[in-house]
């Protein structure tokens, strides 16, 4: 079992990181903007250097390997292709410096072309394509090198959204047949996270928070800061406390504790919620601070005596700014949070749950 | 009104176009004219109003006596300018990839002051560097030589070529070296194969300019050569006697000028056809 090792300090941008990659998996690694995830990804191909630690790839000590050396290949998130060449010389040109034989380099080369779909522009230079296919290239001529590490910092991310969902599914597909290779993709959405990957890797501020089965992290992530990341739009937190059997939301809503917390001792909590466990309902109230429309939902921003929440309303609908709505929890969805950010209980999952 | 835009627009062009044409048929045809033919009033079309001779031109490939052979002058001329320029094109490419792409710091000068440095060498006046540049030439024994003058030439042309190279090479994006490394390129090999062959455009500007510049050149031709080494430019002056010899001077001004004119045809061509290397996305 190949396995990939990173123990490392002292990069800039990225705390102590200690991970374990396993061969044939795609790991998926979800952070914010500066949350170090192209850092790690730039130290493993070798372009920024740990002052200390070790990156070992099945027994072979990395750090000591210059970057043209390390034998990884990777895709960057602005389409980079080299502009002097056609399709076919970008794809071939790792393997001719890899000294691969000209018409096995070509053979290999035309065969991860068709895999992406783009047989039929061999021959065009790359500022002839448009961005999805210009990215194809780059993801063609990481593929053809066969590597034991195949690293794509946001891939996707400067693409439309309807190429994105196409490249995805082919993602899926192209991933399949890299038996050998460790693939390690970054993004900052949470959706591209969970439906790609294996494992997901949670990081943020340099260090990672969080490491699992993705749709396990995300019904129960381990700190409200892992919770803010891991949910689109943000879960919502509320103070508030339980006593004597009624879970308190800000001493302005009370209800009988729900069966998953009723084993919780009295004290105050942050509670968390999915905009998706609010809807219309009369529970509590709360003004609308905006609207916005997204896909064929509604995300409402409200603000009431709670604090202020996100609700997911389905269906496009209006409201005006400044309305009066009445809103409904899903009481057996609260996650518990100890006050400094800790998960205590999450809910329990029933099937169907999950997104 | 269109037609007056356009009479103006097209009158426009031609009135320029023959202010700057006009010098070079003048030189044209007083080039083919004898003594007597400039001096006795002016005349424009040959054949019709004077007789056309080959006077001024033969004087050219003359040596000796009568004439100034221009030939060897033009051939050294040929040599040191080509090799400067490809000196300095090359020290000045590896240079600029230097400052562009590393950052350096020793003390308090950062690359924009090293940069700065090399181009203020074209700031001062050429003659402050006359008498450096004799004594250097005097003590090495290459004075009035070509590896000399080449030598001169490389240090005045170097900073033109840096410079050049230097804006060039921040356009061409850093991911591409760093994708070229991961390719397996040394970074050697990443600017060999790279961002050489996608600055085309920027070496062929750079050496364009060292090749004018070098071309042209009087002051430094005229205070480091004496007999033995004779540039183009000394040489045209050296023309000159008692009795000015305008033919033979408009000949060698036509025959000075054209390489360059030459050579700007074919670069414009070049240029404009489109090879320009495009920008990443």
């Amino acid at each position: 079992m190949k396995n990939f090792d990173i123990r490392i300090g002292g990069v800039p941008h990225l705390d102590d990181v200690s991970l374990e990659f396993k061969r044939g998996k795609l790991y998926t690694i979800l952070g914010r903007t500066l949350s170090g995830k192209t850092t790690l990804l730039r130290t493993i191909a070798g372009l920024d250097t740990p002052q200390k630690g070790e990156l070992t790839l099945h027994k072979k000590e990395f750090l000591s390997l210059p970057v043209w050396k390390r034998g990884v290949a990777m895709v960057y998130q602005q389409f980079i292709n080299y502009p002097h060449l056609n399709v076919l010389a970008n794809v071939t040109f790792p393997l001719k410096r890899a000294h691969v034989p000209k018409s096995e380099a070509k053979k290999r080369a035309r065969e991860v072309l068709a895999k992406v779909g783009l047989s039929q522009l061999e021959k065009r230079r790359p500022r002839s394509l448009s961005g999805g296919q210009q990215q194809r290239v780059a993801l063609a001529r990481a593929l053809a090198k066969q590597s034991d590490i195949l690293l794509l910092d946001e891939p996707l991310v400067n693409l439309d959204y309807k190429l994105r969902e196409q490249l995805r599914e082919e993602f899926l597909n192209i991933f399949q047949g890299q038996d050998d290779a460790i693939v390690i993709y970054t993004t900052t959405e949470p959706g591209e996270a969970i439906q790609l990957g294996h494992e997901l890797i949670v990081m943020d501020e340099g260090a990672v928070i969080q490491q699992g089965n993705p749709l396990e992290v995300f019904n129960s992530p381990s700190t409200i800061r892992c919770a803010e990341i891991i949910n689109d739009p943000p879960m919502n937190i509320l103070q508030g406390s339980i006593g004597g059997g009624d879970l308190n939301l800000r001493g302005k809503v009370t209800f009988p504790a729900p069966n998953h917390l009723k084993g919780l001792s009295d004290g105050p909590y942050l509670f968390g919620l999915q905009a998706a466990d609010l809807y219309i309902g009369s529970d509590i109230t709360g003004k609308v601070e905006l609207s916005e429309i997204s896909g064929s939902q509604t995300i409402l921003h409200m603000r009431g005596g709670i604090g202020s929440f996100i609700v997911y309303e389905a269906g496009v609908h209006h409201h005006s700014i400044g309305s009066t709505i009445e809103i409904e929890i899903d009481k057996n969805r609260i996650y518990a949070f100890s006050v400094d950010g800790e998960l205590i209980c999450p809910p329990t999952i029933t099937s169907g749950q999950g997104r | 009104m269109r037609t007056l835009y356009l009479t103006f627009k097209y009158g426009a062009i031609l009135l320029w176009s023959s202010f700057v044409a006009l010098p070079f048929l003048w030189a044209l045809t007083t080039s083919f004219k004898t003594a007597n033919g400039v001096t006795g009033g002016a005349t424009y079309i040959p054949w019709l109003q004077y007789k056309p001779s080959l006077e001024g031109w033969k004087v050219l490939v003359r040596s000796g006596g009568q004439g100034i052979d221009i030939v060897q002058p033009y051939i050294s001329s040929i040599i040191v300018t080509l090799s400067a320029s490809i000196i300095s094109m090359a020290l000045g490419t590896l240079a600029a990839y230097g400052l562009a792409r590393f950052t350096y710091k020793v003390g308090f000068v950062k690359n924009s002051d090293i940069t700065f440095f090399f181009i203020s060498q074209r700031i001062m006046p050429p003659i402050v560097l006359s008498i450096p540049f004799f004594l250097m030439l005097q003590f090495l024994g290459l004075l009035d030589s070509i590896p000399g003058l080449i030598l001169v030439y490389v240090a005045l042309l170097l900073p033109i070529a840096t410079w050049v190279m230097v804006d060039f090479f921040s356009n061409v994006p850093k991911e591409m070296d760093e994708m070229a490394m991961i390719d397996g390129c040394t970074p050697v090999g990443a600017f060999l194969r790279v961002v050489l062959p996608n600055s085309i455009p920027g070496i062929v500007v750079g050496g364009l300019f060292c090749i004018i510049f070098g071309w042209n050149d009087f002051f430094f031709a005229f205070t480091l050569t004496f007999t033995k080494t004779q540039l183009l430019p000394v040489a045209v002056v050296a023309l000159n006697s008692s009795v000015t010899p305008w033919w033979s001077l408009s000949a060698s001004a036509l025959v000075s000028v054209a390489p360059l004119v030459i050579i700007a045809f074919v670069v414009e061509r070049f240029l404009s056809s489109g090879n320009l290397a495009g920008a990443i996305r």
